[in-house]
């Protein structure tokens, strides 16, 4: 063999062998000491990086989790409870479990409802149409239609159907990250409780002007005419200016309040047709009891004042 | 051999579009009085003015109908004599929807107090303390199209000494001739307006910045001011944006306005050429701010002209007047095509600081196809400011407003060189215009 072919593949070796006797013992005396648990937790979190609990990603939120030590603030939007409870068994605490969220989209200004009143052809983004004026149709409220939603999300959970103008949340995909609520500079999207049985029911307009106007801009824009609130029995609507708001919180989804609404924008998700008839139905005899009530007592309090009259004539 | 004598201009950036002075020589004519007007009570910078009329009183010209709210705000009167109409939230030029007060015009009875003789007043009977108050009180604000108050720009802060007073007559924008015209009618009340803005601020210096393609302006003025040594006038290149304050700081006394700072932490103070002959009126005739030139042109536009407008015109009135909307207008704006902004809606009113209404043609008006950044740097040659608005565009579309400050996003005057000269079409000012927005109000949580 040729020497200097010998020679090269020794000291080659050398320097290796000795490189790696180096990094070993720099590394045992430079070692960043992590908690091992922290790389347990990561491996069960789903890794989509998301920023959906708050944190930057998935590896912060592990780090998080360990040295908190519970579970009370931090949850996992992507994941939901089975995760969780994989992360407090790692951790040997006490899961806690959440009602599961899901984006909905409260803006029901379809091509169909809410004329364009100019065009807009700046540039293609939502935040700068937002920034420059009011959109292009009547309605200040109402959803600009460009899709900056549906472009962050990482789980392909949106699209926009291009026959109304909306986005549209995919129910099985959607993992309440929060990324489209954020995005939204009109506040169109917004987290919601998934609900019990996956059924919801909120009103699908932010447009807070008055009847009149908001109508002129969009068909079926809440005009507030209150008629939602005051069948509802559980105080879980309330009226900001002109527009009624549910509060999932309050909310029974005894789901009366839909067919009063004349615009039919009293939204609901997997409610089957029967039930809404069926609550409706039960709103109106309610009604109906409450009105012969009012009736008879306005009768009787009649009744009790002629015959009081009368004893007075006597006297 | 004589040098050739080179025309003063601001160091850096600039570009250099066609100006279609199309109605420069179209005499100011007023326009007749509408049947209704809307006055908005946001036509300035600063809080909203608050409403002091109500449904139904009936109001003369020239009465107060919202006072200011805080020193930064400015009175709106009424610009014309009737009854009071509904008090709601209409939109207004800029796009969003704004209280504004409806008067419903009945014959034209002016408040008695209003001096409407045309002869000239010469004589400033005022002190300078007086003079600030009369201003306030008349609701002027700066009329290039920023309408920031002047009485604020006229007290100048403690600790801060003026010695140059600059008048702003460079009008750069395209297409407008407002300030051109009432420079060529209005020249010695004009000169009386900088006389009353002298005084205020105790000033001997004053110059008078005119863009050398209105060189009528610049002879009448230069023939005017001959025996009046504390005022000259200075013909400036024709470069866009010459009109820009700091610009204008920069190349008539060669001062650098620093980062986030005022004209008046270098010793000026600029006012505009229609702002100076709306103060004289409201200084030596009594008379507040109710109405202003504006210039409707276009190319397409049958008879582009100069109006004298009320404020609170609606903007189809004077499309009418002007001869209808061409066929072929694809974008209706208010102000320059270069920092002016589409209308959404043509019931819009003039406000205070509607310097033109631009009919733009539909070949023009399309924005072209957005390309990738070539990174050819034309942006950074343009930009007067001295910044690089394609790396603004980047650090503003990926919302990271902490860099884009520390490259200084909030010097951007928005003058729209860098989309201007860009080869790729790219919307670079739209998204510097939102990484300022976004710096402004706090992201959401």
């Amino acid at each position: 063999m040729n020497p200097v072919v010998l020679y090269t593949i020794l000291t080659l070796t050398a320097i290796g062998i000795l490189a790696a006797v180096v990094i070993y013992f720099v590394s045992k005396k430079f070692e960043v000491k992590e908690d091992d648990r922290i790389g347990k937790v990561e491996q069960v979190l789903p890794n989509t990086n998301c920023g959906g609990c708050g944190q930057p990603g998935c590896h912060a939120f592990a780090k998080a989790v360990v040295e908190a030590g519970d579970l009370a603030a931090l949850h996992c939007p992507v994941g939901g409870n089975t995760v969780m409870k994989q992360v407090a068994e790692i951790l040997g605490i006490k899961a806690v479990e959440r009602d599961p969220y899901i984006a909905v989209v409260r803006c029901s200004g379809s091509f169909e409802y809410r004329k364009k009143t100019n065009i807009y052809d700046g540039a293609g983004s939502c935040k700068i149409a937002a920034a420059l004026y009011s959109g292009d149709t009547g309605c200040a409220y109402g959803c600009l239609g460009m899709g900056d939603c549906v472009e962050v999300c990482d789980f392909e959970a949106m699209y926009m159907d291009e026959k109304t103008g909306l986005p549209v949340v995919i129910e099985d995909k959607c993992t309440a990250c929060n990324a489209c609520v954020k995005e939204c500079p009109k506040d169109i999207l917004e987290l919601w409780p998934k609900g019990k049985k996956n059924q919801r029911v909120y009103v699908a307009c932010l447009n807070e002007e008055k009847g009149s106007t908001a109508r002129k801009e969009c068909a079926v824009a809440c005009s507030g005419c209150s008629k939602c609130f005051e069948a509802c029995r559980y105080d879980a609507i309330t009226m900001h200016n002109s527009l009624a708001v549910i509060d999932p919180e309050k909310c029974k989804l005894c789901m009366e309040c839909v067919d009063t609404c004349d615009v039919h924008n009293i939204v609901t998700a997997n409610v089957t047709p029967e039930k809404i008839q069926a609550a409706n139905e039960q709103r109106l005899k309610r009604e109906e009891r409450a009105r012969k009530k009012k009736e008879e007592e306005k009768l009787a309090a009649e009744a009790a004042k002629q015959a009081g009259n009368e004893t007075a004539q006597q006297a | 051999m004589k040098l050739h004598n080179k025309l003063k201009t601001f160091r850096i950036g600039g570009v250099h579009p066609d100006d279609h002075k199309i109605t420069a020589q179209r005499v100011i004519v007023p326009l007749p009085l509408p049947k209704s007007v809307t006055i908005p009570v946001t036509q300035h910078i600063g809080a909203p003015a608050k409403i002091v009329v109500q449904r139904g009183d009936t109001v003369k010209v020239g009465q107060v109908i919202a006072t200011h709210e805080g020193f930064v705000s400015s009175n709106i009167h009424a610009s014309v004599s009737g009854r009071v109409g509904i008090i709601e939230e209409v939109m207004d030029s800029t796009g969003f929807k704004h209280m504004a007060i409806n008067i419903r015009v009945k014959g034209d009875e002016w408040e008695e107090t209003i001096d409407r003789s045309e002869g000239l007043v010469e004589e400033i009977k005022l002190d300078p303390k007086e003079i600030v108050a009369r201003i306030m009180e008349a609701g002027v604000v700066g009329m290039g199209g920023a309408a920031f108050p002047s009485h604020v720009k006229l007290s100048v802060p403690e600790g801060k000494h003026v010695d140059y007073l600059i008048i702003n007559g460079v009008e750069c924008e395209p297409y407008l001739t407002a300030d051109h015209r009432i420079m060529l009618e209005k020249p010695k009340e004009i000169v009386v307006g900088i006389r009353i803005l002298m005084k205020a601020l105790g000033v001997s210096h004053a110059i008078i910045g005119i863009e050398d393609n209105k060189h009528d302006a610049v002879e009448l003025f230069q023939e005017l001011l001959k025996d009046e040594p504390g005022i000259t006038v200075e013909a400036l290149e024709v470069q866009y944006p010459q009109g820009g304050e700091k610009q204008l700081i920069q190349a008539l006394l060669n001062r650098e306005v620093p980062s986030g700072g005022l004209p008046a932490d270098v010793g000026v103070i600029v006012h505009n050429v229609g702002t100076t002959f709306a103060i004289y009126e409201a200084v030596q005739k009594n008379k507040p701010l109710i109405e202003r030139i504006v210039t409707v042109t276009g190319k397409s536009v049958k008879e582009p002209s100069n109006f004298r407008v009320r404020i609170g015109t609606p903007v189809m009135d004077l499309l009418i007047a002007a001869g209808g909307i061409p066929e072929d207008t694809g974008k209706i704006v208010s102000g320059g095509p270069m920092m002016g902004k589409a209308i959404a809606d043509l019931d819009v009113p003039v406000a205070k600081g509607t310097s033109g209404i631009l009919l733009i043609p539909k070949e023009e008006a399309t924005r072209a196809e957005v390309y990738n950044c070539v990174h050819c740097g034309k942006c950074i040659e343009a930009c007067p400011m001295g910044l690089e608005p394609y790396r603004l565009l980047i650090l503003s579309k990926k919302g990271n407003s902490t860099r884009a400050k520390e490259e200084h996003i909030l010097d951007c005057i928005e003058c729209g060189s860098c989309s201007f000269v860009c080869p790729s079409n790219r919307p670079i000012l739209d998204y510097i215009r939102l990484g300022k927005t976004q710096l402004r109000k706090p992201k959401k949580a």
